[in-house]
């Protein structure tokens, strides 16, 4: 059985984990980190949404449900429980009215946090493509797009509360 | 005078009390519940829509790593109970036994065969490989018309004919309206349309998840669902085990839409595995399971004839549905096209007026509510047909509803199917709905094009609509057959402190309910929005209710809670009037607080009010300490929203492609009490009717298989494929209960698919094209264009 070792949420995890494990599956059944959700079975939903560094330690987002946890090995993730709560993609979403039941949200807000980190002030036009990977069956989108603009904006006038931010291990020296 | 007035919660947009924890992932939704000692279900489901079962063999599954059980349906066939239909719609309706695991044959894709319980849900969904079951097929049947033609393939051969029922309701038999056989005679323009409202998949975004736990005395059950509290009552009634051992728990749902409004196999079989095993077991659905076992909704024939004269006014309306139901009954099936029976006619005069609907069974997933349920086929039909008399008689398409609806000095208004409207005034929303569209501008546009020849044309589609909803008054759901109530329960608990517990019998999967009823509450009592907490989804904290559907849960579970606090504020008065020493005569309940007539700084707040019930030492002479309070509502009526919704497409008559331009509605849904949420509900409905419009269906190949097993193949639309809306209101309240509210749940769905398709077929009338089969696809709309041309030819 393969062994990684992974940090989520800024706690560094090290585990055997069978081959076939997904990186959605791991996350939920192995860490307890079960914001993360599983909506589907053929990556359509986003549902399942998480950042995962890539090889040069940039944050992307990546469907966890098409991800092996083996491939998660070194690597940072962040779920929505590590984006802190307070973020402005977050607050965003509360103030605009931009969930109903909430299912999608975890994967919805963690790719909007990917699209800002990609385009810090889309258009209306960009995030709706921006954001086709994630589905919502409850808001018609439109507040989700009202949302991720407002967000944009409250993140290139802040900074200092860009994406991440909050998800920075505490008390574990960086990489 | 009052130095202060208190502001109003009801009709501010509150943000709202659910959103903390879902937007943090700190989630319970039943899938993210553990209990000790708990073991994941997996299910064996049939690949064949139609089959006997000749042999299941568990033995090699029993052997695989981590199993601890598997079961055929055989094995559970004492344990497993029954899956009952709600609604039989008429005294010889058939009703096929449907059990949870099948025992002898299979009739659709996807329904359970057999079982495993394993430690883990990987191992549980490899043994199932090892599952060795021989199927003997059957012929198959799809068609709702080959099913129902002589010597079809029988469904459930015992039954001896594929026809589950036929309704009728005739308005010259039920004394509501006249004979449409008259109308026909005297006729100046008939019209024969057939829609076809393909079959549709409710797609909530949370798949559903059953947990069943048998403790030592009781069994509690979390499940996703939007009934707890039928599904505790059914789970006893079809199995045996008493009431109140049951507890049903609704934790976190993620979604419904009336795809949850159900009683699933699902939930049967981890009920009867628990028991059987005596372990806690847990089953979540893959989206393949959702797509194929989670019923469908819509798939429905409708042919109208509508009769009018030259001047527009339309004479009468016949409606003959074939409403498929699948390959069994689930639990209000065959009820639902009835929930549209009384809908065709809209906000229409119309005089005379026949429905009948038969109800058919083919080898395919059972049919069921889903948004809407029976209004939104209505509503497409009336509001498609009234389109075409406008192009038939060269009228603009709402110039002829005006000319037909009810015109608001008009209310109440009795229709010809017998319902009593109470309120509404389309001309208002109509008129604000095409200010806020441009609709002159819009039709201007329309004849520039189509003058210029333009590739791609514009057309302006437009739905007027209302619906009943609310549901509902028990004695008409009794009238219809239908097997409960309609009526909704709450509890006020005032704590010592003047906090207040909510407990309400709707069961919200979104729709916002914690922070609508904590405005409702804050102002019938006079407390802060955050010291109101609502309880919900528990069998045993809200052990009395009948759930979310039906656009019901403001309409009637709101107005139980309002009821509910006006009972607390008769109690309190009493202990108000004894500690400011008046008659409780002379104490009203005004800006907040229970107030001296005249003299309003002599005032007690419910908190104080509150301290002096808990303490019960100064309390009126024989009055019981307890401010606590129980309302029950059941209407007199169901209630009417109406509104206007405006659609602008292009379309491109070289490729089909369909680009939605602009999108205005105005809805009236009565008093309302948080415009963010009525906004956000408007919002997703019209989503999902754009969805069927332009991108929804489920579809079958010739042997059974559905070939829209998964979001890849069934096309739920994303933010990509969507337009923003113009939404405004007007605010006709409700006179049929003390809220004034009316329901806006499923409004936004019922309209707008009607407005999107009108639009199609306004933009392609020129090129002789009176209908698009929905989905509107790039391909559907070439064909059309392309059939068409070749009929002019």
């Amino acid at each position: 059985m393969p062994q990684i070792s992974v940090t989520v949420d800024g706690t560094r995890y090290t585990d055997d984990v069978p081959a076939r494990t997904l990186l959605v599956h791991y996350l939920r059944d192995h860490l307890g980190k079960v914001g993360t959700v599983v909506g589907c079975d053929t990556s359509n939903c986003g549902a399942c949404t998480v950042l995962m560094t890539d090889h040069a330690g940039v944050p992307r987002g990546v469907k966890s449900c098409t991800v092996l946890a083996v491939q998660a090995d070194g690597r940072e993730v962040t779920t929505i429980e590590g984006l802190g709560g307070d973020h402005p993609v977050q607050r965003a979403f509360h103030e605009r009215h931009a969930l109903q039941c909430g299912f999608c949200t975890p994967g919805m807000i963690m790719a909007a946090v990917d699209l800002l980190r990609d385009n810090p002030d889309p258009s209306e036009e960009e995030i709706r493509e921006g954001l086709e990977g994630n589905l919502c069956r409850c808001t018609g989108y439109q507040n989700i797009v009202r949302a991720v603009r407002d967000a944009a904006a409250q993140m290139r006038a802040e900074p200092a509360s860009a994406p991440d931010e909050s998800a920075q291990p505490v008390g574990v020296s960086g990489t | 005078m009052t130095a202060t007035v208190a502001e109003r919660e009801v009709g501010r947009a509150r943000l709202r009390k659910e959103d903390a924890h879902l937007i943090r992932g700190r989630t319970r939704w039943t899938e993210n519940v553990t209990v000790p000692g708990m073991l994941h279900l997996a299910i064996l489901r049939s690949p064949h829509a139609h089959a006997r079962i000749t042999r299941v063999d568990v033995s090699a599954a029993l052997r695989s790593p981590n199993v601890v059980a598997a079961f055929t349906g055989a094995d559970l066939a004492d344990l497993q109970g029954v899956l009952a239909c709600a609604w039989p719609v008429t005294e010889d309706m058939v009703a096929p036994t449907y059990t949870p695991l099948a025992t002898t044959e299979v009739r659709h894709v996807g329904e359970p065969v057999a079982v495993v319980v394993a430690r883990d849900r990987a191992s549980a969904v490899d043994a199932l490989e090892a599952i060795e079951v021989d199927y003997e097929p059957l012929p198959v049947v799809l068609d709702m018309e080959q099913a129902l033609a002589d010597g079809a393939p029988l469904v459930h051969a015992e039954a001896g004919t594929n026809k589950c029922y036929t309704w009728v309701f005739d308005s010259a038999q039920a004394g509501t309206g006249g004979d449409v056989a008259q109308a026909a005679a005297g006729a100046e323009v008939t019209l024969k349309r057939r829609y076809v409202q393909q079959r549709l998949v409710p797609a909530f975004m949370e798949p559903r998840s059953v947990l069943v736990d048998p403790g030592q005395d009781d069994i509690t059950i979390w499940s996703a669902t939007q009934i707890p509290h039928i599904l505790r009552f059914l789970l006893s009634a079809t199995t045996g085990v008493p009431e109140h051992k049951i507890r049903v728990i609704a934790p976190d749902v993620g979604g419904g839409f009336g795809g949850k409004l159900a009683a699933t196999p699902e939930e049967w079989i981890a009920f009867a595995v628990a028991r059987k095993i005596d372990r806690p077991v847990k089953y979540t659905e893959s989206r393949w399971e959702t797509m194929v076992s989670a019923h469908h909704g819509r798939d429905v024939i409708q042919d109208l004839t509508l009769y009018a004269r030259r001047d527009g006014t339309v004479t009468g309306l016949e409606v003959k549905l074939t409403a498929n139901m699948g390959a069994y009954l689930g639990l209000v099936t065959p009820g639902v096209p009835l929930l549209g029976a009384f809908m065709y006619n809209a906000i229409y005069k119309i005089p005379a007026y026949r429905f009948e609907c038969t109800g058919v069974f083919t080898n395919t997933t059972k049919t069921d509510a889903y948004r809407g349920a029976g209004r939104p086929e209505a509503t497409y039909a009336i509001e498609r047909i009234m389109d075409d008399l406008a192009a038939e008689l060269g009228m603009d398409p709402v110039e002829v509803r005006r000319r037909n609806w009810i015109a608001h000095e008009e209310f109440p208004y009795t229709t010809v199917a017998g319902l009593v409207y109470d309120s509404g005034n389309y001309e208002a929303a109509t008129e604000k709905a095409m200010q806020l569209f441009g609709y002159e501008q819009l039709r201007a546009e329309q004849r520039a094009r189509r003058e210029s020849g333009d590739p791609v044309q514009l057309g302006i589609g437009v739905s007027t609509y209302t619906e009943m909803c609310g549901i509902a008054p028990s004695r008409m759901l009794g009238a219809l057959n239908y097997g409960a109530g309609g009526w909704e329960a709450a509890r006020v608990r005032v704590l010592p402190t003047g906090k207040v517990e909510v407990v309400t019998g709707t069961s919200p999967h979104g729709q916002g309910h914690v922070t609508a009823w904590s405005q409702i509450v804050a102002d019938q009592l006079g407390v802060p929005f955050e010291d109101v907490e609502v309880l919900h989804g528990d069998t045993r904290t809200s052990p009395k209710g009948l759930d979310t559907y039906g656009s019901r849960s403001l309409a009637v579970g709101g107005v139980a809670l309002a009821m509910a606090c006006g009972k607390v504020r008769d109690k309190a008065r009493l202990v108000a009037a004894h500690l400011l020493e008046c008659s409780p005569d002379d104490v009203e309940f005004a800006d907040g607080a229970f107030r001296v007539r005249g003299t309003p700084t002599a005032a007690k707040t419910l908190a104080e009010i509150a301290t002096a019930v808990f303490t019960a030492h100064d309390l009126p002479e024989g009055m019981e300490p307890n401010l606590d309070s129980d309302a029950v509502f059941d209407p007199d009526a169901f209630s009417f929203p109406h509104g206007t919704h405006l659609c602008a497409v292009e379309v491109d008559t070289e490729t089909g492609q369909v680009t939605i331009r602009n999108y205005a509605c105005v809805d009236d849904v009565g008093t309302v009490i948080n415009p963010l949420i009525v906004e956000g509900q408007v919002h997703g409905g019209v989503a999902q009717g754009i969805g069927q419009a332009l991108y929804e269906e489920a579809v079958y190949d010739s042997d059974g298989n559905l070939l829209t097993g998964s979001l890849a193949d069934y096309t739920v639309p994303s933010a990509a494929d969507l337009p923003s809306f113009t939404t405004d209101r007007t605010e006709t309240p409700a006179t049929t209960n003390p809220l004034g509210v009316k329901g806006v749940g499923e409004a936004g769905t019922i309209a707008a698919t009607p407005a999107v398709v009108n639009a199609v077929v306004d933009a392609l009338r020129p090129y002789g094209v009176d209908d698009v089969p929905m989905p509107c696809t790039p391909e559907r709309v070439w064909q059309a264009l392309q059939q068409a041309k070749e009929a002019a030819a």
